[in-house]
């Protein structure tokens, strides 16, 4: 039997290369998108050891909603990504700083 | 007869109300009917109530309206009408309903014909609140207005630059003077509890030795500086010095207001005040004697300006100052009736003196220097007469008015046994002298001598028409025949019960002792040193400017820097300019500089948004635009959260 530890820390040593991954990376809002995708599995990856361990199965149905959530999530970010990159001629993420005061 | 009080100011107001809303409708010929129709009335009315107070002997006191009572203090609209009250009430009405009608020639081609008529009914009415009040606040509301209307007939002419300069120093000095006679009023309603003269005058004898701090460790005495307040106030109607620099200034205005304002009535405003104020005055000696003395300096130094001016108007307002002077000497010396009688009598002959000089003016086209004139007797047989009999009648030429109103001044100061009253002889004695010298200067540059005006003028030169000549004549009369009453005024019972003579102030006294009837008075003052220096005065002027005027040329060059002195106006007018106006303007510039442009501007306005902009500065430096920055800090925070939440929690 696994203990729970070992998934909790799966999810968390996942959940920080995905922060690693945002924080660290420069260049492309592609990587930063997978980052996202990463950090929701780690989520679901705990959500799941912890509906075993309790034996509640309200953990696995959400895992589905999320699993829903962030495909339509990933479907639009990428949309969204492509008109970017008409616009702009590049998702180089240090270029897109419109927001700075 | 209460009606009739209410009615004679209020018959003024109508008219200039009427005049000055409604003179675009009414037009030129219907303003100036009503304006004089009330005024006239007015004038009838002040007649009968003179003949019910004076000649009957009745007296009321009594209030007409109170619009406000404030813990227990009451603001009322009231009549005091007594002796002095009638005589104030007649002369005013007299001498407004001649400027009235002389108003009509003088202002034809004025564009501001209904406003000058409606001004100066609104005068005649401010003025009438003024003489008939019987409470400080309605004294100081006329007091007030009349100031206001000085104002507004200075600058009568507001296009020109000179008028406008000279209004608003009239107005800034009658402000100083006014801001005295507010103190004392304040002073009076705290000590007293009553704006009421009679209540007043009443708790005099129990506040004498009330004494006051002002400066600390300075004890003044309650009633001398009460008095002496008042008199501040006085001093700035009046034009006593050294508050006197607004009124040759404010012959600027229109002829007809320089005769009724600025020189028979409203000036006198102080004169009156004083009198009123007697029980207030008599009981301190030291207030007396600064009276006096003021009086004195005004009464010689502004003479001797008047003697090197040469603008006809200029000259008569000199004159005026200086004779204002004397009625103050004689309050001074506690001969509120001889003061009193010459305030009467000069109003006669100053008002007569000023609208001869209007007429000369009218037909010299405006031309006011007296050098440019000379041998206008033949052209304006009128005028010569009666500024002839208003010139002697200033001199005091025996058997005209101001013969008898002067010489009782000269005498009771001569009498008077006050500080200062022997300074104050030798200035009123040596100024009958320079009156005389100036008067007659004036009069033979402008009536004898060679005609110096240019051939255009004097083709044009023509006697004034009838509604100026009729007033220098209604005019002429009184300056001689006025002099006369002196027997029930000055030295008879006039003013008992109204003015009140402390009896150890015995110069009225002694006048009345040494005076055995008006001939007596005329033969002894024939003899009496006033009447040789005006002569010599008289003779003086007449050698100099139409014998031999190489003298006059001859003592400019000699004594160019006593006349240096005199043009300057012994420097008052440049001190006034360099100290108070530029320091207020210096003033002005620093707390500008400092207080508005670097304090509230800089610091305050400026600087909080200059503040708020530095801040923002440093916090925008947080806003890059990076997403991962965010998230980062988003991460950061929740970071911090969840160590709080679990060891925070715990310890």
């Amino acid at each position: 039997m696994i203990p729970l530890s070992n998934f909790l820390i799966l999810g968390a040593v996942l959940f920080s290369i995905s922060i690693a991954g945002m924080f660290l990376n420069r260049k492309n809002i592609l990587i930063l998108l997978m980052c996202i995708e990463l950090m929701l599995l780690a989520v679901n990856i705990n959500f799941i050891a912890f509906s075993h361990y309790l034996n509640d199965m309200a953990g696995q149905v959400f895992v589905f909603f999320i699993l829903t959530v962030a495909a339509a999530e990933a479907a639009i970010g990428l949309a969204i990504l492509v008109v970017l990159f008409r616009n702009r001629r590049t998702i180089n993420v240090q270029d897109l700083d419109e927001m700075r005061g | 007869m209460e009606n009739i009080y209410l009615a004679i100011p209020l018959s003024a107001l109508f008219g200039s109300i009427l005049a000055g809303l409604f003179g675009r409708q009414l037009g030129r010929m219907l303003s100036h009917t009503v304006t004089i129709l009330g005024v006239a009335l007015a004038c009838v009315l002040s007649l009968v109530v003179f003949n019910h107070i004076v000649l009957d002997g009745n007296t009321y006191n009594g209030a007409v309206y109170t619009w406000a009572v404030i813990e227990g203090i009451q603001f009322e609209i009231g009549f005091l009408i007594d002796n002095l009250t009638a005589m104030m009430m007649v002369v005013v009405t007299f001498v407004s309903l001649m400027v009235h009608i002389y108003t009509i020639a003088y202002m034809h081609d004025d564009p501001g014909y209904q406003r000058f008529f409606s001004y100066i009914s609104l005068f005649t009415f401010s003025m009438l609140m003024l003489v008939m009040s019987n409470n400080f606040l309605q004294l100081f509301f006329g007091w007030e207005a009349v100031g206001l209307v000085s104002y507004l007939l200075i600058g009568f002419w507001f296009k020109k630059d000179t008028a406008i300069f000279a209004n608003m120093k009239a107005f800034l000095v009658n402000r100083v003077g006014d801001f005295g006679f507010l103190l004392g009023i304040a002073a009076i309603y705290v000590h007293f509890g009553t704006l009421d003269y009679v209540e007043v005058f009443k708790q005099v004898p129990n506040l004498l030795d009330v004494t006051v701090t002002v400066i600390p460790g300075e004890e003044w005495s309650l009633m001398t500086l009460i008095a002496i307040l008042l008199f501040i106030g006085a001093m700035g109607k009046s034009a006593q010095v050294p508050l006197h620099v607004w009124l040759p200034d404010s012959m600027e205005g229109p002829t007809p207001i320089s005769a009724l304002i600025h020189a028979a009535t409203m000036v006198t405003a102080g004169i009156f005040m004083v009198s009123r104020m007697s029980p207030i005055f008599e009981v301190s000696d030291t207030a007396l004697s600064v009276v006096m003395i003021i009086g004195a300096i005004t009464a010689f130094f502004m003479g001797l300006i008047g003697i090197i001016q040469n603008d006809i108007k200029r000259v008569v307002a000199y004159s005026t100052l200086s004779q204002l002077g004397y009625m103050t000497v004689a309050l001074g010396a506690s001969a509120y009736s001889a003061g009193l009688f010459h305030l009467m009598t000069h109003a006669f002959f100053k008002a007569l003196l000023f609208l001869a000089a209007g007429s000369v003016i009218i037909a010299m086209h405006h031309e006011q220097d007296i050098r440019k004139m000379g041998g206008l007797k033949k052209y304006m047989p009128i005028t010569y007469w009666t500024s002839l009999i208003g010139s002697l009648a200033l001199i005091g030429f025996p058997g005209f008015a101001g013969f008898f109103s002067k010489d009782s001044i000269v005498e009771s100061v001569h009498a008077s046994n006050l500080a200062g009253a022997e300074f104050a002889y030798w200035m009123v004695l040596l100024g009958v002298f320079v009156t005389a010298f100036y008067s007659f200067r004036m009069f033979f540059l402008v009536f004898h001598g060679k005609e110096r005006m240019d051939e255009h003028t004097r083709s044009h030169l023509k006697e004034s028409p009838l509604t100026v000549t009729i007033p220098l004549i209604a005019l002429a009369i009184p300056s001689v025949i006025a002099g006369y009453f002196i027997d029930p005024i000055v030295v008879g019972d006039f003013f008992k019960g109204v003015v009140f003579v402390d009896p150890a102030h015995t110069a009225i006294a002694e006048l009345k002792e040494g005076y055995h009837g008006v001939f007596s008075f005329m033969l002894h003052g024939i003899m009496a040193p006033p009447f040789w220096l005006a002569m010599s005065g008289l003779g003086l002027a007449w050698y100099i400017y139409l014998k031999n005027d190489a003298l006059a040329h001859f003592a400019y060059n000699k004594f160019r820097w006593m006349h240096t002195i005199l043009d300057k106006k012994y420097g008052m007018d440049s001190f006034n300019q360099v100290v108070f106006a530029g320091g207020a303007i210096a003033l002005g510039k620093l707390l500008w500089r400092v207080g508005d442009r670097f304090l509230i501007d800089g610091l305050i306005v400026n600087g909080s948004a200059k503040a708020v902009g530095f801040f923002s500065g440093i916090l925008r430096r947080i806003q890059t635009g990076y997403m991962y920055h965010y998230a980062f800090s988003m991460i950061l925070g929740v970071l911090v959260i969840l160590t709080w939440f679990i060891f925070g929690s715990k310890g």
